[in-house]
């Protein structure tokens, strides 16, 4: 770790310096900016309104209940893709993928398409059952959980990876079945990774925004999360509301960045 | 060449070809790069269809101007001008929205009222909630605009005068995005312009408001203030008031002035 090798000595060359310091500018400058403007003399009213604390409220269990199920149902699609061989499993990687770089607002047409009161599996669930799902709660946790299980799945998947598939190979010749090799061995293992898929997948979820509002709508209370709320207030005129609710999802970020430290930013000293 | 280096290859040449197959696409959209004055014209989402219609008829006057429209909620526009977008003109549906733009200062002399507009309530085709009248809004899963925006304080106006308590089931950023919901078959109903009901066509019925029960939202347009091309925006305006732009406007439903 502590290696130095022979290209790192002697001078950077002043263009990548340079080049170096505009992208980081870059990204740093909107943050500031944003602190700077940031009405803080008012923050704790803006935060306390009746539009705000509803956001906040609902944000925070909507994403409590996505990050659940991305972990219930996430873990065992990462430890499927990487524990099992079969057939087109590069297939079901891309398509696990697909999320991940999918405009979240596709993502709540596509939402819409499917579970929607006319979509091909929605209509089917509103004649059998008579549920119908836009404008609710539960399809913004759907809308959240379309793009936060990716984050969990690929996290997971390293995780399950990088722990020794020995130990695994050693509790089956003690007799263990694959159920409680898994639930054993494989998991506890894993759960660094899990904890910080979760984290990330949370924090996904917590920022969704684009899927939430096409495919669940906005109504306080109901489905106007923190960043739909964000954008309402800024639409409407109240840049001190949208300043403070986004600096709350600034400490937020910056929180899990910091709880994933060893894990990212140690990444490149590795 | 090693293995690597083919799939690195492919993967650029990859790349390429969708960088290709994407700027082709945005090459016919429109007619960018194509050295002609670009007229930009930010209008309210329930102009869309007059609008659109008057593009045509500007640019036929006009060859070498290409006409730039920009539709949304008249708040969102009026917030986007103030904040320096680059618009020529600005028409919005009601006056609030234009207010924000003059007080920034961002208007040249002052608006102008060019058309009104009143409210409708919309179903899909095959209605599924049965709605008959605007009272049969409160047992039904209906959406309106947000109250921030026009279409929407209009529609919490004529919910105040109907004595409707009953609660949206989604307040949507403009009257169009109201009009998908329910075209969708997501909504039993929507309250949208009569106009905007005109435009769905076949796609909705409508159930009309009592005249007593229902608002009627002016509509203004205006010259943003230091536009580069202040002359041409000054003919758009005069198109828009003009008997043919008037014509236009009411075929789409608009009333006048």
């Amino acid at each position: 770790m502590t290696r130095t090798s022979l290209a790192t000595r002697g001078r950077a060359p002043l263009g990548l310096t340079v080049a170096a310091l505009v992208a980081l500018l870059f990204l740093v400058i909107p943050v500031v900016a944003i602190l700077v403007r940031a009405p803080w003399a008012s923050l704790v009213d803006d935060l306390t309104s009746a539009d705000a604390r509803d956001a906040l409220r609902l944000s925070l269990q909507t994403t409590l209940l996505s990050t659940a199920l991305c972990i219930f149902f996430g873990v065992p699609l990462a430890w499927l893709l990487a524990r099992t061989a079969f057939r087109g499993r590069s297939l079901v990687r891309a398509l696990v993928t697909l999320p991940l770089v999918l405009p979240p607002v596709v993502g709540g047409i596509a939402l819409l398409m499917a579970f929607g009161r006319d979509g091909l599996v929605g209509k089917w669930l509103d004649s059998a059952f008579g549920v119908t799902l836009p404008f609710t709660l539960a399809a913004v946790v759907m809308a959240q959980t379309f793009v936060a299980l990716p984050f969990l799945v690929i996290s997971v998947e390293g995780a399950f990876r990088a722990s020794d598939e020995r130990y695994d190979d050693a509790a089956a010749t003690l007799g263990a079945t694959r159920w409680s090799t898994f639930r054993r061995v494989t998991l506890p293992l894993a759960l660094p990774g899990i904890v910080a898929g979760a984290v990330l997948s949370w924090a996904r979820a917590l920022g969704e925004f684009g899927a939430t509002v096409t495919f669940a709508g906005n109504f306080p209370g109901t489905t106007r999360t923190m960043p739909t709320q964000i954008y309402v207030s800024f639409l409407g005129g109240n840049l001190d509301g949208a300043v403070a609710l986004s600096l709350v999802l600034i400490v937020v970020a910056v929180f899990v960045l910091a709880s994933l430290r060893e894990r990212w930013l140690s990444g490149a000293a590795r | 060449m090693t293995a690597r280096g083919t799939r690195q290859v492919r993967l650029v040449g990859a790349a390429a070809a969708m960088l290709l197959v994407t700027a082709t696409l945005a090459g016919c959209g429109g007619g960018g790069g194509s050295g002609k004055t670009k007229l930009t014209v930010f209008a309210a989402a329930s102009l869309t269809e007059s609008f659109t219609a008057l593009a045509g008829n500007f640019e036929k006057d006009h060859p070498d101007v290409d006409v730039v429209l920009s539709f949304g909620s008249s708040t969102t526009l009026a917030q986007q001008v103030k904040s320096g977008s680059p618009a020529d003109v600005i028409a919005t549906a009601d006056s609030t929205s234009m207010s924000i733009v003059k007080d920034a200062g961002d208007l040249e002399g002052s608006a102008t009222e060019f058309a009104t507009n009143t409210m409708v309530v919309v179903t899909p085709a095959d209605n599924p909630g049965k709605l008959t009248s605007l009272d049969d809004l409160a047992g039904s899963d209906f959406v309106v605009c947000d109250p921030t925006v026009p279409c929407g304080a209009a529609a919490a106006k004529v919910l105040d005068n109907a004595g409707i308590t009953a609660q949206p089931k989604s307040l949507e950023q403009d009257v169009k995005a109201v009009l998908t919901k329910v075209t969708l078959g997501e909504a039993d109903a929507g309250i949208v312009y009569v106009t905007d009901a005109r435009a769905a066509g076949a796609k909705v019925a409508t159930i009309d408001i009592a005249p007593d029960l229902n608002v009627t939202n002016p509509y203004f347009i205006g010259v943003i203030k230091d536009s580069a091309e202040g002359h041409l925006a000054n003919q758009w305006v005069d198109l828009v008031n003009s008997q043919a732009g008037q014509g236009v406007l009411a075929d789409a439903g608009f009333s006048g002035p």
